[in-house]
């Protein structure tokens, strides 16, 4: 990012608006691939791995969304979440939980006095196909049961439809319905076909104040994938260079085992730098992948490879 | 593509030149597919005259790894198909073999020596093994389980399980033969495997698992690997998501360290008394690996 602009102006109107998203620079595709592959080269063996795994682990947002969700799977996942191996007291306790806004209140009972955070999707997740007014309600619901994140969706349709200035103003006013709580921004990058979308639907994010972009709901697929989150990655260095404030990016979808969750590590590390190898900045979305990080941390501890029957499935 | 019509090229077959040999690429058998080594190793293989064959992958315990995963993936659909169709699948591999048994007999007579009448023998000897087992497939429970009238007020069924995913160090003389001998009985009772090929014989097993991947077995039931036992076993026997592990082709001298290893997660470690594999194999290697379950239950008032 070379032009200073001034990012109050940007927003003005849908035009202006439309003239700055569309006149980033365009991602080229093939070396957005070619990149986060050699990326995916390097051996992070021993040592680092032990030190990667834990970072992992402490970067998790340990998640449940199905429609079957009770509370009592959820009390179970957040006692998982504070002590991820009941027999190990040296692993970290993951970032958050995150749940659907009904069960808020479950998961900040049995997290108090713990250190782990209560995020909830809300804006009528996954499709965002709801009136603003009720995905806003949905939020106060949320945010007034305990939740400390909000994990949104943006409005893809308005989005593709190139009425950014809506999807803008969607995200404000999401933002203001959160309060104190922080709010995670979800671009569905599988539902906006390209890397040059994910840029701007990156950037639109940004602007309109989300603490976080987050790559997916989970729900469709391809989610998170590496050149998805090499995009996302630039989106906050660039964003800092211009503004100065630093905010955080949530991969979410489909990351299931240690060896991808350390080489999306190792992309954090070389795209956007190592401010963002902490909790406060990067997340993972996962259910399975937590399971695997304590497998694999099993097999540096002990030498022998672990199996399934020793960590807790629900 | 103008072609010059001195050469003997493009396939002209009896041109008077002799073609250009077909090499073949023995790889690994993972969960239905045959990827190469993760290591991208791969080592000599000689024949009994000591003339190179081919070479054949050399599996790292990454591949164990993966060969594992693979087994406990497909061990929900075989374990829980009928026994019956299990019978009909197993018998479906022996059907295919038996439509190769030239290349097999002209693989194991290379891998060990000997005869073409004793290759050929050999050949017939593991076809009719896997049919033996294949005919066992639902009427072993007949025969391992068993009703119990017991003293009180129930009846007791004991019905044979498989015991998970299966181990298998593949003897090191018996290339073909002494492999199906091993594989199929595991097969039958509904667990799934990860074998490991005779080291210098690996040959027909590869082979082996080209047929197995043509017939109706399904992929990550059995996992084929070849390289080094001395490497590969002990990331087998101390690997916790595997229930049981066969040392038939293990060196006595090295089993005492492996069934250590396997003891950590309670395996089933498997020693073969006898390894004669041309006599009646009898049930043996069938009860060797199914737990039994007993189900009580309740009669009249």
């Amino acid at each position: 990012m070379t032009t200073v602009v001034d990012l109050r102006d940007v927003t003005r109107d849908n035009a202006a608006l439309r003239r700055f998203l569309h006149g980033l620079p365009g991602v080229d595709q093939v070396g957005a691939e070619g990149r986060a592959g050699a990326l995916a080269t390097r051996s992070i063996k021993t040592t680092a791995k032990a030190w990667a795994i834990d970072t992992a682990i402490s970067m998790v947002d340990l998640t449940t969304l199905e429609g079957a969700d009770t509370p009592g799977k959820v009390r179970s996942l957040c006692a998982k979440a504070m002590r991820p191996d009941p027999t190990d007291a040296s692993v970290p306790a993951v970032a958050a939980v995150c749940v659907y806004p009904d069960l808020v209140e479950t998961a900040v009972h049995a997290l108090r006095g713990s250190r782990v955070g209560v995020a909830s999707v809300a804006t009528a997740f996954p499709s965002g196909r709801a009136s603003l007014e009720t995905k806003l309600h949905d939020v106060r619901d949320a945010v007034a049961a305990g939740a400390s994140e909000i994990d949104m969706v943006i409005d893809r349709g308005a989005f593709l439809a190139g009425r950014y200035l809506q999807v803008f103003e969607e995200i404000v006013a999401t933002k203001a319905a959160c309060g104190t709580a922080h709010l995670k921004v979800i671009l569905e990058t599988g539902e906006l076909a390209t890397l040059d979308n994910t840029r701007r639907a990156s950037w639109l994010a940004l602007l309109a104040g989300g603490d976080f972009i987050k790559t997916s709901t989970g729900k469709v697929a391809p989610a998170a994938t590496p050149p998805v989150a090499l995009v996302m990655l630039e989106a906050v260095r660039d964003y800092r260079e211009v503004s100065g404030e630093l905010r955080g990016v949530k991969l979410a979808g489909g990351i299931r085992a240690s060896k991808e969750a350390v080489r999306y590590l190792v992309m954090v590390n070389e795209v956007a730098g190592d401010d963002w190898l902490d909790p406060r900045l990067f997340r993972f979305g996962a259910s399975s992948l937590l399971n695997d990080l304590l497998l694999q941390r099993h097999k540096l501890a002990t030498g022998s490879y672990d199996g399934p029957d020793y960590v807790t499935v629900d | 593509m103008p072609t010059d019509s001195k050469s003997g090229a493009a396939g002209k077959a009896g041109a008077g030149e002799a073609r250009l040999r077909v090499r073949k690429t023995y790889k690994l058998y993972l969960g239905g597919a045959f990827p190469r080594s993760e290591s991208g190793r791969s080592y000599p293989v000689s024949s009994a005259r000591g003339t190179l064959l081919a070479h054949a992958a050399q599996a790292s315990r990454k591949d164990v790894r993966d060969a594992v995963v693979a087994a406990r993936k497909a061990f929900g659909g075989w374990s829980g198909a009928t026994a019956y169709n299990r019978g009909q699948v197993l018998y479906r591999v022996a059907e295919l073999l038996d439509g190769r048994r030239e290349q097999f007999a002209a693989e194991v007579q290379a891998a060990e020596g000997g005869t073409a009448r004793a290759a050929a023998a050999q050949v017939a000897a593991a076809i009719d093994r896997w049919v033996y087992y294949a005919g066992w497939a639902d009427k072993y429970a007949q025969v391992a389980g068993g009703t119990n009238p017991v003293a009180g007020p129930y009846f007791n069924f004991s019905l044979p399980e498989p015991t998970g995913v299966v181990a298998i160090v593949a003897p090191q003389d018996s290339s073909l033969l002494g492999l199906v001998s091993v594989l199929a009985p595991a097969l039958t009772t509904g667990n799934t495997t990860v074998v490991l090929a005779a080291q210098d014989r690996p040959l027909p097993a590869v082979s082996l698992t080209e047929v197995l991947a043509t017939s109706d077995v399904p992929g990550g039931v059995v996992n084929l690997l070849t390289g080094f036992t001395a490497e590969l076993a002990p990331w087998l026997a101390s690997h916790r998501d595997v229930n049981a592990i066969d040392l038939t082709g293990v060196p006595p001298a090295e089993r005492a360290a492996l069934e250590i290893a396997a003891a950590d997660n309670v395996k089933r470690v498997y020693v073969p008394r006898s390894v004669d594999w041309s006599t009646d194999p009898g049930l043996s290697r069938l009860d060797a690996f199914v737990e039994t379950k007993t189900v009580w239950h309740p009669i009249g008032v």
